[in-house]
């Protein structure tokens, strides 16, 4: 595995702000390395400092062994970006967006087919300001793979797509990874986390937090696992403490949840059958990467 | 190269979408002009130098273009480009920051012609404009003008906060200075203290640069100086305001 970003100890301060505060973290080649992190953390100004659109106070940036600040015209040729506040005249058209942003590299695929993909083909000749949010979204998207990059960089692509457009955006995102390129993507989504990214970087106060596969992320929360279930009337939750993995059973009425940890789904099934009860609507509930992001970043709202 | 003529299309294409700064560029001279001369007629006459008033006024509405590009369509242009992340979508590509900003000039310099062009077409359609001598001067002074007021309008995009007081700043400065000027009516109508005014208006010496470009074809060295140290100040405070977010 080849890196192709490294990030050592990268400071950034805007006035007295301290946007970013002594970051570090690699991405390797064919990677899907997420940012996720509460509204100011800095994530945009991480990636803002690897595009080369800031300079950093101090710390290094490499970019496919580039440095964006000296190199970023070599460097903007290879990554393709979508920014989170960026816009075209509103009466560019979409055809001509396109036409004109492909001019500016040394090489771009050709743009009719990405129009295609990304479902914008009817709007080719509408006129940016004429486009909702997620026409807007994916003419970014579009213009981000027009030179054909070897990374990309994605900040809140899905804010403002519709579900439909979400999933199919993460297809999207998913084949491009498959073409080899590596995609640094910035959400607020934690399910497109850990339905897309290899590893995920957590951001709080400008501080890398927590850096690991949403998995591992998840497991180290070490939360129990509940088992939830409705039982017929005069079943007695009792019955099922000597389950394996089991902390707590909780009745009331007809509803029972256990709690545990291990195999429990499997273990209280058993245990069930084992009954002769047949329980209705069973459901397991886990820790997930909202979770991890609320116990590490607390639950008090940014400004 | 290539990308550079593309920008520039574009962004003439866009100026050519927007009625109303296309207005204010384009037609506004023009209705001056043909108000005027149907009040006035364009007879010569002999207190004029044989002239008519239409023919006396060209150079006041060439000035007149030129001040609405650079303290109206540029800044507003810019500032808006700069509030909505225009620019900052066009920087996070190879394309670097000069690019961009000379396809501004570029394209504007092609509006001030065709603002300039469309003065003469009307004024000989409808007017019989004389023109004196054919004195081709007036196209390297026209571009010095230019080229000053648009280092004024790019101060002005940088210095504003926002798009819409760049555009509200640029008119309170330039509508005052365009009536004194003579840009839109004779300066010689005016009592003395206002013409004294005038003199320092920057506008004011474009005008007096054309006039006696069109009529004896001298340079006025005087105007031509103005002219240029405000350009030489613009370009180097614009260097140092100019934002790109
Ligand atoms: N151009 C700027 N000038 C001054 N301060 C800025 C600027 N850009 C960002 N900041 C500040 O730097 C901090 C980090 O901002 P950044 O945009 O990187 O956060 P973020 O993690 O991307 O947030 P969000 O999730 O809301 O997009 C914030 O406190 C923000 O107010
Ligand atoms: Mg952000």
């Amino acid at each position: 595995m080849t890196q192709v970003i490294e990030v050592r100890n990268l400071h950034k301060t805007y006035g007295g702000v301290t946007a970013v505060d002594n970051v570090s973290f690699t991405v390797e080649e064919g990677e899907i390395f997420s940012i996720i992190g509460p509204n100011g953390a800095g994530k945009t100004t991480v990636i803002e400092s690897l595009i080369g659109l800031r300079q950093p106070d101090s710390g290094s940036v490499s970019v496919l062994g580039l440095d964006p600040q000296t190199e970023a015209r070599k460097l903007g040729n290879r990554i393709g970006t979508q920014l989170q506040e960026a816009a075209l005249p509103e009466r560019m058209k979409v055809w001509e967006a396109l036409d004109l942003y492909a001019s500016f590299y040394e090489k771009s695929v050709p743009w009719a087919p990405l129009l295609e993909k990304w479902g914008l083909a009817e709007k080719r000749n509408s006129q940016f300001g004429s486009l909702s949010g997620g026409q807007k979204q994916r003419l970014f998207i579009s213009l981000a793979l027009l030179n054909d990059p070897q990374i990309v960089f994605l900040d809140e692509l899905t804010t403002g797509l519709d579900p439909q457009a979400r999933r199919a955006t993460w297809d999207l995102i998913r084949a491009v990874r498959e073409q080899g390129k590596t995609v640094v993507l910035i959400t607020h989504f934690m399910d497109e986390v850990e339905a897309l990214a290899d590893r995920v970087a957590v951001i709080d106060h400008g501080r890398v937090i927590a850096l690991d596969t949403p998995d591992n992320l998840i497991a180290n929360l070490n939360r129990e696992t509940q088992v939830l279930f409705s039982v017929p009337n005069g079943f007695q939750a009792a019955r099922l403490e000597n389950v394996g993995g089991i902390t707590a059973v909780n009745q009331y009425g007809q509803q029972i949840t256990v709690s545990g940890n291990g195999p429990l789904l499997a273990n209280v099934a058993a245990a069930l059958a084992q009954h002769n009860i047949a329980p209705a609507d069973l459901r397991v509930q886990q820790a997930n990467l909202e979770d991890v992001f609320l116990a590490l970043t607390g639950q008090t709202i940014r400004n | 190269m290539k990308f550079f003529l593309k920008l520039t299309y574009m962004e003439l294409k866009l100026q050519l979408r927007e009625p109303v700064a296309l207005f204010f560029s384009l037609a506004f001279p023009v209705m001056v002009m043909v108000l005027f001369g149907f009040i006035f007629g364009n007879e010569a006459e002999e207190r004029l130098g044989g002239y008519g008033q239409v023919d006396l006024s060209v150079p006041g509405y060439i000035g007149m273009v030129v001040g609405t590009i650079g303290m109206l369509s540029i800044p507003t242009t810019l500032a808006n480009y700069r509030d909505l992340g225009i620019l900052r979508r066009l920087r996070a590509t190879p394309l670097g920051s000069s690019p961009v900003l000379w396809s501004q000039v570029a394209a504007q310099v092609v509006m001030t012609a065709a603002g300039i062009i469309l003065l003469f077409i009307a004024g000989l359609a409808i007017f019989d404009l004389r023109i004196p001598n054919g004195n081709l001067a007036i196209v390297p002074a026209a571009l010095l003008s230019a080229f000053s007021f648009f280092a004024v309008g790019f101060v002005l995009a940088g210095v504003m906060p926002s798009a819409r007081t760049a555009q509200a700043v640029g008119m309170a400065i330039f509508y005052p200075m365009l009536f004194l000027s003579g840009a839109a009516m004779p300066r010689y109508i005016m009592p003395d203290f206002v013409q004294q005014i005038a003199g320092l208006l920057p506008l004011t010496h474009v005008v007096i640069l054309m006039e006696d470009l069109w009529l004896k074809g001298t340079w006025n060295l005087t105007s031509v100086v103005v002219i240029a140290i405000m350009l030489i100040l613009g370009l180097v405070i614009s260097r140092f305001t100019f934002r790109w977010e």
